[in-house]
């Protein structure tokens, strides 16, 4: 990073105000100094500039807003930011008639100061944060592969690309596993908006108080067990883009909020007064018919048209067979890569049966099916035997890996009479690994 | 790592893990009993970081290259309402404190895998300062400064590419 580096001068009286506001402007990345009264401060300010100086209001000597004004008249113009250790709002108001940038009272949220600095130093930039973001950040998570390249996929991706770039909102509709997620994580992947969070909120999975306080935050003491601050999930979004998943389940009373906040950006956190911006994206996703919940009253009508500016539709997997065998081979890959086995291959009759299958679970129930077959498998192809077939596996494939796991090693204990070593040889592990798994699964003998 | 107050067996070898995953360096564990309460506030009913930073310092095995504190207290230092932890730039000392990173005080259901994930983000968040590693703008990076629990959630317990390799460089001057 050749960049110049942001520079600040802390002056305060206290020793330990000064060492952690070092610290903690060095962790930064700032180039940080201190003086320790306004004298010193205006000596250092004689030699070189700062950028940005945080001054104690009250300071033996010359206090902070006489060092103000003859800093100003040094004809120098950092920006000045006001410490007070108590709010005493008239002085701190006068500061800010004076010229001061904002004030802080002591002690600070490292949140407020996080924020004020960096508002601060964008200032002294003077280019978008987005801008210099790009150069800074070189390195972004990976996006997981979209598969497909059947017609109703393309037409999906080439949706995303269009939309990625602007910042309308947008709603992904697809049953239960077609990939809404991942598209959500595309969209925003793929946008301008890259540089700062994804945020995901799951809002089915919420009561709707615990709902309210996660999406908005709450104040300490908001209620019962509030004990700190909480920062809510449109906060975090800032600069990025919040994900609501499951957006056909939120009460009518959280859809009013909802839309308030989707028209001002801005909310206040539960037991809290201050109003708060954000600037986030909306992306939403849901398997519920959302026009029909419209049109029965379920949903409100405003807060529908507000989301659906734009949206995509993902075809389930049953629609595009053609995904199957590349789906196939991807989660192959994925997960021999993640349990450190070989490739293995596809017996071509197990092949054509998953291609005819229903998938009522979409992507993600193909991607369960295809996991447990390399788990219970030979380790050199997936045979049609190691698919779950009709009916009753239908609910299994519902089934965590770890409860497929427990019940294969029980059938297999049982069929040997928990002879240890030859349950261990028929289920290719070693005798510890097997006991370590009845250890783990607390499974016992029964006769 | 010297632990001041009680820790899981398992979250200790976790924690461990990750430090000697991380940095590469053999680590010694030590259970020990600071006496920390002259840096308690009552006013604030917290404990004061810069101090016990100090004190932690002071009782570390001073041929140790590192040392973290694990604490179970509420931190302050003077200017801020509260931190997770702290260390310094380069320095010798780090401490991090599991208190305020518990569900339970954010109105939640406990959750002790999302607990112990938290430390363990905060330590080695710790740690790569100690290491050099300043704050880091991408948001999944472990370096990149939270300053509440639900920011810790977002970042991954890992470094970005950059960040490795601004740490494998400080590494190789030790
Ligand atoms: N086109 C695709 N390519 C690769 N993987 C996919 C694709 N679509 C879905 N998946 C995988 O399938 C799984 C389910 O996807 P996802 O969670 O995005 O579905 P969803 O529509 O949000 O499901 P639900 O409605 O149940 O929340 C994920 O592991 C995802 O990575
Ligand atoms: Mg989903
Ligand atoms: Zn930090
Ligand atoms: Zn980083």
């Amino acid at each position: 990073m050749d960049e110049k580096k942001v520079s600040i001068l802390v002056v305060d009286d206290e020793e330990s105000v000064r060492d952690s506001l070092y610290n903690w402007f060095i962790d930064d990345g700032y180039a940080v100094d201190c003086a320790e009264n306004a004298k010193e401060a205006l000596l250092k300010l004689e030699a070189r500039d700062f950028d940005i100086i945080l001054a104690d209001i009250k300071m033996p000597g010359m206090d902070g807003m006489e060092m103000h004004r003859r800093i100003k008249a040094l004809n120098k113009e950092p920006i000045f930011i006001i410490m007070t250790a108590f709010a005493s709002v008239d002085t701190a108001v006068q500061a800010l008639k004076d010229g001061a940038y904002d004030y802080v009272t002591k002690p600070f949220d490292p949140d407020d100061l996080s924020h004020l600095i960096r508002n601060a130093a964008s200032h002294v930039t003077l280019r978008a944060e987005n801008k210099s973001l790009k150069d800074k950040i070189t390195t972004l998570e990976d996006v997981d592969d979209l598969i497909g390249e059947s017609e109703g996929m393309k037409k999906v991706l080439s949706e995303v690309e269009s939309v990625a770039q602007s910042s309308s909102s947008v709603i992904i509709t697809g049953e239960s596993g077609t990939g809404k997620e991942l598209i959500a994580r595309a969209i925003h992947a793929n946008s301008p908006r890259k540089y700062f969070p994804l945020i995901s909120v799951h809002c089915g999975a919420l009561t709707e108080s615990l709902l309210e306080s996660e999406l908005f935050g709450h104040e300490k003491g908001a209620f019962t067990g509030a004990t700190f601050n909480r920062k809510g999930r449109f906060e975090m979004a800032d600069g990025g883009t919040i994900f609501l998943d499951e957006i056909g389940t939120i009460s009518p009373k959280m859809q009013i909020e909802l839309l308030r906040v989707l028209e001002t950006r801005t909310f206040v956190r539960v037991g809290g007064n201050k109003e708060i911006t954000s600037d986030f994206r909306v992306i939403c996703a849901t398997n519920r018919d959302l026009k029909g919940m419209v049109e029965k009253g379920t949903f409100r009508e405003d807060l529908y048209y507000r989301l659906n500016v734009v949206n995509i539709n993902i075809p389930p997997l049953r629609e595009r067979v053609e995904d199957i065998p590349l789906l196939v081979n991807h989660f192959i890959r994925k997960y021999c890569k993640s349990m450190s086995r070989d490739l293995i291959s596809v017996e071509p009759a197990a092949l054509k049966h998953l291609q005819e299958f229903e998938f009522p679970g979409n992507v993600r129930e193909l991607e369960n099916m295809i996991e447990r077959a390399i788990v219970i498998g030979n380790g050199k192809e997936i045979r049609l035997k190691d698919l779950p077939m009709g009916r009753e596996v239908m609910s299994s494939s519902v089934e965590s890996l770890d409860e497929l796991e427990k019940k294969h090693i029980i059938s297999m204990l049982d069929k040997y009479k928990w002879n240890i070593s030859r349950a261990a040889k028929a289920l290719d592990v070693d005798r510890a690994t097997l006991y370590n798994k009845i250890k783990k699964y607390d499974l016992k003998k029964i006769n | 790592m010297i632990s001041c107050g009680h820790f899981d067996n398992s979250l200790m070898d976790k924690i461990a893990t990750d430090l000697r995953l991380f940095f590469g360096f053999p680590l010694d564990i030590r259970e020990c009993s600071l006496d920390i309460s002259s840096f308690y506030d009552p006013g604030r009913r917290q404990y004061d970081a810069n101090h016990i930073l100090k004190k932690v310092a002071e009782v570390s095995d001073p041929l140790a290259l590192k040392t973290m504190g694990l604490l179970r207290v509420d931190l302050y230092i003077p200017i801020l309402t509260y931190i997770f932890g702290q260390s310094e730039l380069n320095g010798k000392t780090s401490i991090a404190s599991i208190h305020r990173l518990r569900n339970e005080l954010y109105g939640l259901d406990p959750d002790n895998r999302l607990l112990e994930e938290r430390f363990r983000k905060v330590i080695v968040h710790e740690m790569g300062h100690a290491f050099g590693l300043i704050h880091c703008l991408n948001p999944t990076c472990i370096m990149r400064s939270s300053t509440y629990v639900e920011d810790l959630d977002q970042k991954e317990l890992r470094f970005c590419n950059k960040c490795r390799s601004e740490l494998d460089k400080s590494l190789e001057n030790y």
